[in-house]
């Protein structure tokens, strides 16, 4: 029996978080690959209050909420730390984690919207969202929060960034400008590039078509 | 050097008083200074310029916004017992989901239980009382939601008790009647200092919230 499985779907921003941390650790674990239309028992089981993934099971124990995963994974397996040692410079990390999980719905109401109201105020509190990211996180280009190496505010960004690129191609609107978000811009494509982040991303042109299947799927349906 | 610790705060507010007992838990010594929401103070706009909320725990000049944050910060830099999160991984993670849930549930939900009318008052209700059956059911037989000990997730959640009157009169609801066992629970948190010392009476947030409504038209 595996010690670590996730319980995820391979398009999700959350899985992808909980993909990257596992990766950049060299933790191996078993992936089940969960249907959202038919939901395991299991998952079901092991996530009673939300019924959703990813749920990560570490011997056994089931863990919910894709950055708490994060942070038990990182307190349990020390190697490539994602968070800071200093507590103020955590308590900085966990409020930028917050933030970036904030903007997941953001895009989701994106991709949801009707009409072209509704739509231009989705993109305006993105905006608003990226524009504060921009001003406040930058020390240097690289990544996020000025170290060398990928940490926990660049997994939450970028999952959160990832899947706001798949919505821009869905809808053919460009919303991270790279004139606009100088800084944001030049740091997702250093982190896109980054080793294990490049060979742990799913395939964009792959995850465009099965969230527009999604989508056709539900308008169907409604 | 002593410590220097403000904490920027709204005394209605059911994340200040999370702080306030975190602070209080810990015996460190800070200075409350209440903010206007008619009128914030430019140090509040200073040190949280991106949500410009309470409660805001300034530690020697430097910020830390969120409640939750601001709690396993206090217990981190003030690493002596009592602690506020178990020291188990496991446990951590358990104790951070519930925090998460609280916050993503109970504050949304009980605004519309108070101020809302009509259907989506009765729509608000319902939920709110499931959401505390559910934290209910999640506390089981212990006497805190940690074990034996109070902690983290009893702090999250505590502070929303002395909102509970306001939301049975306004609400129309008697939460001791449908979660029995979460109220004695409150009335556990309530004997300890910490807490007593951190919320207002239940009466003094009617009153508040009595006159907000007025103030918006609301009543």
């Amino acid at each position: 029996m595996a010690q670590v499985k996730l319980h995820g779907f391979w398009y999700s921003p959350f899985t992808l978080r909980v993909v990257l941390t596992l990766k950049l650790k060299g933790i191996p674990y078993e992936n089940i690959e969960e249907d959202r239309f038919n939901k395991s028992p299991q998952l079901l089981e092991y996530n009673p209050v939300h019924k959703k993934t990813p749920v990560l099971v570490h011997d056994g124990k089931p863990l919910c909420e894709s950055m708490i995963i994060v942070e038990y994974i990182d307190e349990k397996w020390p190697q490539y730390p994602l968070l800071p040692v200093d507590p103020y410079e955590r308590a900085q990390a966990r409020f930028w984690v917050k933030y970036a999980d904030e903007m997941i719905p953001a895009v989701g109401a994106l991709f949801s919207s009707s009409g072209v109201e509704e739509r231009e105020n989705s993109i305006n509190k993105i905006w608003e969202h990226l524009k504060v990211v921009e001003q406040h996180c930058f020390g240097y280009e690289k990544n996020i929060f000025g170290g060398n190496t990928i940490n926990i505010v660049d997994i939450a960004f970028g999952s959160a960034i990832k899947f706001l690129i798949t919505i821009e191609d869905i809808i053919e609107v460009k919303i991270l400008d790279a004139e606009k978000f100088p800084h944001l811009h030049s740091w997702f494509n250093n982190f896109k590039d980054a080793p294990v982040i490049n060979e742990n991303l799913p395939d964009h042109q792959k995850v465009v078509a099965f969230i527009k299947s999604l989508l056709q799927k539900s308008l169907q349906s409604s | 050097m002593a410590d220097n610790v403000v904490l920027l705060d709204f005394w209605p507010s059911s994340y200040g008083m999370r702080v306030k007992i975190a602070l209080e838990e810990k015996g460190i010594t800070y200075e409350c200074r209440q903010e206007d929401f008619q009128a914030k103070s430019s140090l509040l706009l200073e040190m949280n310029p991106i949500h410009k909320l309470i409660p805001v725990l300034i530690h020697n000049g430097k910020p830390v916004c969120e409640s939750l944050n601001v709690i396993e910060y206090i217990d981190e830099v003030w690493n002596y017992k009592p602690s506020l999160l178990p020291s188990d991984p496991y446990k951590r993670s358990q104790a951070r989901f519930w925090g998460d849930y609280i916050d993503k549930n109970v504050y949304s939900i009980r605004r519309k239980v108070w101020i809302g009318k009509g259907k989506e008052q009765e729509e608000s209700k319902k939920k709110f009382i499931e959401c505390l059956k559910t934290l209910e059911q999640e506390l089981g037989d212990k006497p805190y939601f940690g074990g034996e000990e109070f902690g983290y997730v009893d702090v999250a959640l505590i502070p929303f008790t002395s909102w509970f009157y306001t939301y049975e009169i306004y609400g129309k609801l008697n939460i001791e009647e449908e979660c029995p066992k979460l109220v004695t629970w409150a009335k556990r948190c309530m004997e300890k200092e910490s807490v007593a010392k951190s919320l207002p009476h239940p009466h003094k947030i009617y009153g508040f919230a009595k006159q907000y409504k007025q103030r918006h038209g609301l009543e």
